[in-house]
């Protein structure tokens, strides 16, 4: 019986179907440990070979991994709430509400996506105070820690806008909160500094173009779901691209070892 | 301490419990490393610089710290459900309006600058300032280990904006502001119609008994000299210790725009926790008031 099935394995791992798919056999030695990197897409993110110190979570924390793995869990859940949720202001509520009543584990996505949201805000800023500690913002890395800022913005604006969704309370009075500072702006808002001189007014200031409208209301909601769903993510994706990227092409990980580069 | 659980046990306050803890066992971890490096002469990371594959050396470290971080994520998600609260009702206000934890800090500051420097600048020069840390930090050592010796300066300040100006404001945004903004003891009821006797001054009343607006309540002119001579003498620190360690192969090597960048941002910092003690310590509410601006 087994050698039938030995039989079969063997038959089935020489065919063209399965050659097709896996590039190689799963035998432990270094060529294959070198391929399994190599040959898989997500995996190749990574080199081949690395310091050891690199692989120490007491070095890295794992913070900028677990900082990704966040984001891939809220694009997940996000895009599963995004089959439940209409961004207007007569539905949103009564959505969040049969969502959190009536959708077989809709509590649970949605409360995945919210603790993963402030988890991730969490992780990224830790991951900032790990790299800064390292030094590991320094020569050659400097422009990565600077994308390394505007990802940690990013994160924030994709927070705060998905605080709005809801349209409950909580949600609309937290943004307004925030977004009244942008009343404040100088020159482009009209009770910031040159901003009345510049003929800035509550219905034509940068508070407007945010908002929609002199207050929170429904044009609000409708951006800030733009922007939360499809422009925030996509701009947070390529800078993470570039961010990734540059890690490789930076040399790797940080380390006491390396040479300085100029 | 009733009140004290109801502020934590808000399902959007676990976070901050979470970050405090995360915060405070992170730092003494780096600098638990800092000086265990620092005493040891060559860091820990230089004697673990040998190669090693990443299949399976570094990938299983990411498996398990994947699987950690969902197990702990699906439980929480299990146990707590995320706050849905009355729908949005634009004609009623909730006292105290917070925002979202994280910007609290920059809700906190509001407190003590007008607006537009509140809101608008003081975020724009922290982003600013974050990104041009690596162009300011000359210094070639600590690139890639944990050490406080060798970037005493760098690693106090960063810390310093990072736990007591990010953090810290944070906290004191979630506990200890109540309704009205008044600032309450974490364990004590809010009370909505506490009202709090407005007894600020200016400084130029406080420390020169000069008022800030004359009988007719135009401005008056010898309080704004004290106010503007104030902050030109803060900023004047920064050119003082220029002149004072111009010699020093730090200040050399550094050169006079990087320098300028540095002490700006640095006194602009520390400002901030001058007009937050100033404020909170001794009522003072503007250092110097304009027509234009109040700071």
């Amino acid at each position: 019986m087994l050698g039938i099935i030995e039989q079969m394995k063997e038959k089935m791992q020489r065919s063209e179907v399965y050659k097709s798919i896996f590039r190689h056999n799963y035998q432990d030695t270094q060529r294959n440990r070198a391929l399994q990197i190599v040959d898989n897409v997500f995996l190749h993110l990574h080199p081949v070979r690395i310091s050891r110190h690199a692989t120490n979570i007491g070095f890295t924390w794992g913070m900028g991994g677990i900082t990704f793995l966040l984001f891939i869990v809220l694009t997940v859940t996000g895009v599963i709430l995004m089959f439940y949720y209409r961004p207007a202001a007569e539905y949103a509520y009564d959505d969040m509400k049969y969502l959190m009543n009536d959708v077989a584990f809709g509590p649970l996505m949605r409360n995945m996506h919210r603790w993963a949201a402030h988890a991730m805000v969490i992780t990224v800023m830790l991951h900032m105070f790990r790299v800064f500690l390292t030094g590991s913002y320094k020569a050659p890395r400097q422009f990565n820690w600077v994308v390394g800022v505007l990802l940690l913005t990013l994160t924030f604006l994709l927070s705060f806008t998905g605080y709005l969704l809801p349209w409950d309370q909580l949600s609309i009075w937290a943004v307004t909160v925030g977004t009244n500072m942008a009343r404040a702006t100088p020159l482009l808002g009209h009770e910031g500094p040159f901003g009345p001189e510049l003929g800035m007014r509550i219905d034509n200031d940068v508070r407007f173009v945010l908002l929609g409208g002199t207050q929170v209301g429904p044009p609000t909601l409708l951006r800030f779901y733009v922007l939360h769903c499809i422009f925030l993510p996509l701009v947070a994706g390529i800078f993470m691209i570039v961010h990734f990227w540059r890690v490789r092409k930076d040399g790797g990980i940080s380390g006491p070892g390396e040479s300085k580069s100029p | 301490m009733e009140h004290l659980l109801k502020i934590i046990s808000k399902p959007d306050n676990i976070p901050i419990v979470f970050l405090l803890v995360l915060v405070v066992f992170y730092t003494w971890y780096g600098f638990k490393q800092a000086i265990a490096n620092d005493r040891a002469g060559t860091p820990l990371e230089a004697s673990m610089s040998d190669k090693v594959q990443v299949w399976p050396y570094l990938v299983r470290v990411e498996f398990l710290a994947a699987l950690l971080v969902m197990v702990i994520l699906t439980f929480w998600s299990f146990l707590l459900d995320a706050p849905l609260e009355e729908p949005a009702n634009p004609a009623l206000t909730p006292n105290p309006s917070k925002a979202p934890w994280y910007f609290l800090g920059l809700q906190e500051i509001l407190v003590y600058f007008d607006p537009w420097i509140a809101g608008v600048l003081i975020p724009t020069l922290i982003i600013v300032g974050l990104c041009v840390i690596p162009y300011i930090d000359i210094n070639p050592k600590g690139n890639g280990y944990y050490t406080f010796k060798e970037r005493r300066f760098a690693v106090t300040t960063f810390c310093f904006g990072f736990i007591v100006l990010w953090v810290a404001l944070i906290i004191l945004g979630t506990f200890f502001r109540g309704p009205g903004w008044n600032l309450f003891v974490p364990w004590e009821e809010w009370d909505t119609h506490r009202v709090v006797a407005l007894t600020n001054v200016d400084f130029s009343e406080f420390f020169f008994g000069v008022p800030t607006r004359l009988v007719d309540d135009s401005l008056n002119p010898l309080g704004m000299i004290i106010g503007s001579v104030t902050i030109l003498l803060w900023y004047g620190l920064g050119v003082a210790y220029y002149f004072w360690k111009k010699g020093t192969e730090v200040i050399q090597k550094l050169g006079l725009v990087r320098y300028s960048i540095v002490a700006f941002l640095f006194l602009t910092m520390m400002s901030m926790t001058v007009k937050i003690v100033l404020r909170i310590g001794l009522n003072i509410k503007y250092i110097l008031v304009t027509p234009w601006f109040n700071v």
